[in-house]
């Protein structure tokens, strides 16, 4: 039998909004040193360290082409084996997870940065546009996510104060977690009370500009008990995408995810989301984003979210805490966000996320998405 | 770049660190291909909205497109849709970013064209904010001068 491949360390920069002082590779350095330091291991070619590097960062954000390059020598680049994953950095962790089960490496370090405060946002996302047809009327992520927002909250009947109740509830997560951005004590009133960016979305209802880093390194079963006191396994774990043009979906479903999460839920053995897992942290760029991958993700039948979300289940002390960790509203970069949400589910798993600890979490849901609308889905699942 | 906030200000304070401001010069050409050109120059010339059918999946993909999706089977029947349709969803967009071809605020919208199986996204006007609704009935107005680009239907009216 294939042994099961562990994470056997985690770390995140402070997310802010300006890491004016460092630099890319500097920023990713401080949570790289973080994991060589916890496991004491070296870059090496010959098995006695890590055998490989898979990276995670966008071009158009860095400002160059290959941006891996970026930060080669803070990432155990040199002389050594490297893989650049773009789009969003669960991604790399699957990457990672996959060359360990080819049985061709043992031990890698994935790791991801990314600085909005250097780029301009909403041009990078309308150069992500079909250059012909969607580029040059003007859109970007957030033009299309109020569209995915109107047809979902019309559709299903998902009203603004419960997409509200969401950030309501994660920057309030937030106030627990020390490396979370922006948490925020406010009421519904304070969110539908801000600023109209793209209707139906409000400033409130997106997530603040961010710089910061994550790290981590999986081994197979046999070294990664060794070299942890608390592996975290990787039971299950899936993508899928959905169609370019944005006009060919309904915007209000979300295919996607739920093939990536049944396919995932397969791997992992799980039959029933809400009773098996215990925590999630799902990425949620915009509000109404955490109600529609929920329903995607199968915690509750298509526009039962909203409730779910109302009935108390997604807040600390409920059945299933849904982002203890404050998610993309407290304040993560994108590229950066789904490999945030796997380092928290870990933190989790292995009961040391101190003031932001669910209670018992034995399994985890960890969630990532890229593009517009949520095109490229990934679903994790975790395990002590 | 992100504004600078009170607090990027003092980080920049106390870093003294070194900002360069730099831009990328990279033109880029985009070819339409041979179903994507036919779409565009109906629209140009004839003011017609064109799709590609697929019998096999009975669908009709606006624009039009050369491969279905779902089967994988090339396309090239072709048929023409109407200019009138149902939104199926819109946002009025107050931010500018640089790149909208008209000033914000603009209203985006997903019309379903009638005979189409998808949806065509476009602009929006001639309608008050407050009477947009999912569901709305709405016609293409093409501009005038028309180049051979989406832009060529200026924008959705309302019937």
């Amino acid at each position: 039998m294939t042994e099961r491949v562990g994470i056997v360390a985690v770390a995140q920069t402070k997310y802010s909004p300006n890491r004016a002082d460092a630099n890319e590779g500097e920023l990713v350095y401080e949570a790289v040193r973080q994991v060589l330091q916890e496991t004491g291991l070296k870059f090496a070619q010959d098995g006695s360290g890590i055998d490989a590097t898979v990276t995670c960062s966008q071009d158009f954000w860095d400002g160059r082409t290959i941006s891996s390059c970026n930060v080669m020598s803070y990432v155990g680049h040199h002389h050594s084996d490297e893989d650049k994953v773009a789009e969003d950095s669960l991604n790399a962790v699957y990457t990672a997870f996959a060359r360990i089960l080819s049985g061709h490496q043992d031990v890698i370090l994935v790791a991801t940065h990314c600085k909005e405060s250097q780029g301009d946002k909403r041009g990078i996302e309308n150069a992500a546009m079909d250059p012909i047809f969607l580029r040059v009327l003007g859109l970007d992520f957030l033009s299309a996510a109020a569209l995915q927002a109107r047809r979902y909250m019309y559709k299903y009947g998902i009203t603004p104060e419960q997409c509200a109740r969401v950030v309501v509830k994660n920057r309030g997560n937030a106030k627990r977690n020390p490396l979370a951005q922006e948490p925020m004590e406010i009421t519904v009133e304070d969110v539908l009370g801000s600023q109209v960016l793209a209707s139906p979305i409000r400033q409130l209802d997106s997530k603040p500009t961010s710089d910061g880093a994550c790290a981590m390194i999986l081994a197979r079963e046999g070294k990664a008990k060794k070299l942890a006191r608390k592996p975290i396994w990787i039971l299950g774990a899936s993508n899928c995408y959905e169609t370019n043009y944005l006009g060919d979906r309904d915007l209000a479903e979300c295919d996607a995810l739920v093939t990536a999460a049944k396919k995932a839920y397969k791997m992992a053995g799980i039959k029933d989301v809400m009773n098996q897992v215990n925590v999630a942290e799902i990425s949620e760029e915009y509000s109404y984003q955490e109600l529609l991958w929920m329903e995607g993700l199968g915690f509750c039948q298509r526009g039962e979210a909203g409730r779910l979300l109302d009935s108390g289940v997604t807040q600390m002390g409920g059945q299933l805490p849904v982002n203890p960790s404050g998610g993309m509203l407290a304040g993560n970069p994108t590229v950066v966000a789904g490999m945030a949400r796997a380092a928290e589910a870990v933190l989790q798993l292995r009961g040391e996320a101190g003031e932001h600890q669910a209670e018992g979490a034995k399994k985890a849901l960890v969630h990532g998405f890229t593009g517009a609308c949520g095109q490229l889905q990934g679903v994790m699942i975790l395990g002590n | 770049m992100a504004e600078l906030t009170a607090d990027r200000v003092e980080r920049l304070k106390d870093a003294d660190v070194f900002i360069y401001h730099g831009k990328i010069y990279i033109p880029a050409s985009y070819t339409a291909g041979a179903v994507g050109s036919r779409f565009l120059i109906e629209m140009r010339d004839n003011k017609k909205i064109m799709g590609t059918r697929c019998v096999a999946c009975d669908l009709v993909y606006v624009p039009a497109r050369s491969v279905c999706k779902h089967c994988f089977a090339q396309l090239d029947k072709w048929v023409e849709v109407s200019d009138r349709g149902t939104l199926q969803t819109y946002t009025v967009a107050g931010q500018a970013n640089g790149v909208q071809p008209v000033d914000p605020p603009i209203i985006y919208g997903v019309v379903l064209l009638d005979g189409a199986s998808t949806g065509l996204v476009h602009m929006i006007s001639g309608v008050d904010f407050e009477k947009l609704a999912v569901g709305m009935r709405v016609k293409a107005v093409f501009a005038e001068k028309r180049v051979g680009s989406i832009l060529d239907i200026k924008y959705f009216a309302p019937l």
